[in-house]
């Protein structure tokens, strides 16, 4: 309102006699639209529309190859099919064991390292950056190091396993009992620097004052930690906990360079199963079905995690 | 006091020793990639090489089979032509978001932010209709086209520009400036942090990106570093030193460049928490 008034005030008085049509208010509500049409086409178009025609597609048994033509109704048979196979269920189990694995690891570590960090530390900077500095990293090269560093006989940490009397060290990213393991281990490592970040944000809000009160009542260290610092961050670990379950179902990079889903699916998740249907076996309508599934997993759980937070308060 | 500084220097001293075996993984790479090959892999590990092999493994990387140059040219290329339209963009909209006023604003501004939870995973399979139907299938424009519209650093603009006084808007209306020439003259110039650390941000997301590139890219000429690595790795599987300089040459530009900018990196991170 004020900006109205403002910009009427510059016109000259000639003009604002004879009503001119472009007005302030009205160039402002053109140039308003015009600042945000780029970014909101582009999202709409890039975002927003696929999602509605992957529903359309998840309906159709479309296979890419025989062009448009081949687009046909086929009702709720993907679906139906995708409930039935096995494969599906399994990645679904993968995802959940990925998930429930990664999500708590990162943020309890996180949140120990940033406390430490935070509380009783001298060059906080380089430590906030070190911790960091694997987050930056490109995945696919990470992944390289660690394939090596996971090599069944040779690598680092099998000789440093045996060097402590393990024997019979695991197969790391070559056995179906440790690869999802294998993966997990990398991608908490990745995303440990990301959450101490975070966690040191929050922490800096939190008013000195509530510790020396609890310090003049007697509270030990770890009481202030259980009874101060974790409840004055549970809005930090809301959100790190949503952005880290979404991120958890998104998992691909890891597992499409290192072990491509295998060995015989132990590390197939939804995104990379999505992935092969869709572009090893072109089957368009398929792939929908499982991106459907995929968006509404994700919906179901932000939506839980912020009914949950409500409750709670 | 003097015992709580001497707990003090003895936790940061364990820190420290922490923070090293958190690194080690990346360090070993560094020591890998300056080694023999027959060093690579002995145990206990050689952390600084016995014989120096740097500048023949960078031969094999950057001089050998795979052009490892040219996917790096592509990765710069791609990467910095996206930033620069992610930041016109996002400050563009930011900047209407936070500064002007206009009927439905709020309307759209929640849209973007229920859009914003679409995974771009769910829309994989529709993007490469799109895409082809495009035309672009294949090309570096597809991948710029697809990642240069960012929700987080829309609302990062927003929320920095919500903070810029309304008086110098103002100021700028008197003088008969166009919003426009305010945007570009004023706005802009005051917002240089948040463009630099959405700048650096949407850089690295661009230059890690595996997905999109592994999808829409299948000419070998225009694979990007990720892409490089992958087949690097399928050419030279035993190598390792040369996988791991090549390793080391994707990670050290973006990590010089953190460094550098580590404040605004982690400034951006800790207020909007963006993330790729």
């Amino acid at each position: 309102m004020q900006g109205n008034s403002q910009s009427r005030i510059s016109l000259p008085k000639s003009d604002s006699l004879k009503k001119k049509y472009w007005t302030g208010s009205r160039k402002e509500t053109l140039l308003g639209w015009l600042f945000i049409a780029p970014e909101t086409i582009g999202i709409v178009v890039l975002g927003a529309f696929p999602l509605l025609f992957s529903l359309y597609l998840s309906f159709t048994d479309w296979d890419l190859v025989s062009g448009l033509k081949g687009i046909n109704y086929v009702g709720f048979d993907n679906y139906i099919q995708l409930f039935q196979e096995s494969k599906f269920y399994i990645t679904l189990k993968n995802n959940l064991l990925y998930t429930a694995a990664t999500v708590p690891l990162s943020i309890i570590i996180a949140l120990v390292i940033a406390v430490v960090i935070h509380s009783v530390l001298y060059f906080k900077g380089y430590f906030k950056v070190v911790f960091f500095i694997p987050y930056i990293a490109t995945t696919v090269a990470v992944a390289a190091v660690f394939s090596v560093l996971f090599h069944p006989s040779q690598g680092v940490i099998n000789n440093l396993l045996m060097s402590f009397g393990i024997m019979d060290p695991p197969k790391w990213l070559g056995s179906t009992d440790f690869a999802l393991w294998s993966i997990i281990i990398i991608a908490v490592w990745q995303v440990i620097g990301y959450n101490v970040v975070i966690y040191l944000a929050g922490l800096t809000a939190i008013p000195d004052d509530l510790y020396e009160a609890a310090e003049i009542d007697g509270a030990n260290k770890w009481k202030q930690f259980t009874r101060i610092t974790v409840p004055m961050l549970g809005t930090t670990t809301f959100f790190l906990t949503i952005t880290s379950v979404i991120n958890s179902f998104k998992v691909f990079d890891l597992v499409a360079f290192l072990t491509g889903g295998g060995p015989r699916n132990a590390t197939n998740v939804l995104v990379y199963y999505l992935y092969e249907e869709g572009f090893q076996k072109f089957r368009m309508g398929y792939a929908a079905t499982l991106s459907w599934v995929l968006f509404i997993v994700i919906g179901i759980i932000t939506l839980l995690t912020v009914r949950m937070q409500r409750n709670q308060y | 006091m003097a015992q709580l500084k001497i707990s003090k220097i003895i936790v940061t001293l364990l820190m420290g020793l922490l923070s090293l075996v958190f690194l080690s993984p990346l360090l070993w790479m560094l020591s890998a990639a300056s080694k023999i090959e027959k060093d690579v892999m002995k145990f206990p590990v050689q952390w600084i090489p016995t014989d120096w092999n740097l500048i023949n493994n960078f031969q094999t990387v950057w001089y050998g089979k795979v052009p490892f140059g040219h996917y790096y040219m592509n990765s710069i290329k791609i990467a910095l032509i996206t930033t620069a339209l992610t930041l016109v963009f996002s400050s563009m909209a930011g900047f209407s978001f936070a500064k002007m006023k206009f009927r439905y604003k709020n309307v759209v501004f929640f849209m973007l932010l229920t859009f914003f939870m679409i995974p771009a995973e769910s829309t994989l399979v529709p993007r490469y209709v799109l895409i082809k139907w495009l035309g672009l299938y294949n090309t570096h424009a597809a991948l710029i086209v697809m990642t240069a519209f960012s929700i987080p650093l829309t609302f990062l603009m927003r929320q920095f520009m919500l903070g810029i006084n309304q008086e110098f808007i103002e100021a700028g209306k008197i003088d008969g400036a166009g919003l426009f020439r305010i945007y570009w003259q004023i706005v802009l110039p005051m917002a240089k942090p948040i463009l630099a650390t959405a700048g650096i941000l949407k850089f690295m997301w661009s230059w890690n990106d595996y997905q999109n590139p592994l999808i829409f890219l299948v000419d070998s000429k225009l694979y990007t570093v990720p892409l490089g690595i992958q087949s690097f790795q399928g050419m030279y599987s035993t190598s390792y030193a040369a996988i791991m300089m090549a390793a080391v040459s994707a990670i050290l530009p973006l990590l010089l460049v953190f460094i550098i900018l580590q404040k605004q990196v982690i400034k951006g991170i800790a207020v909007g928490g963006v993330k790729g």
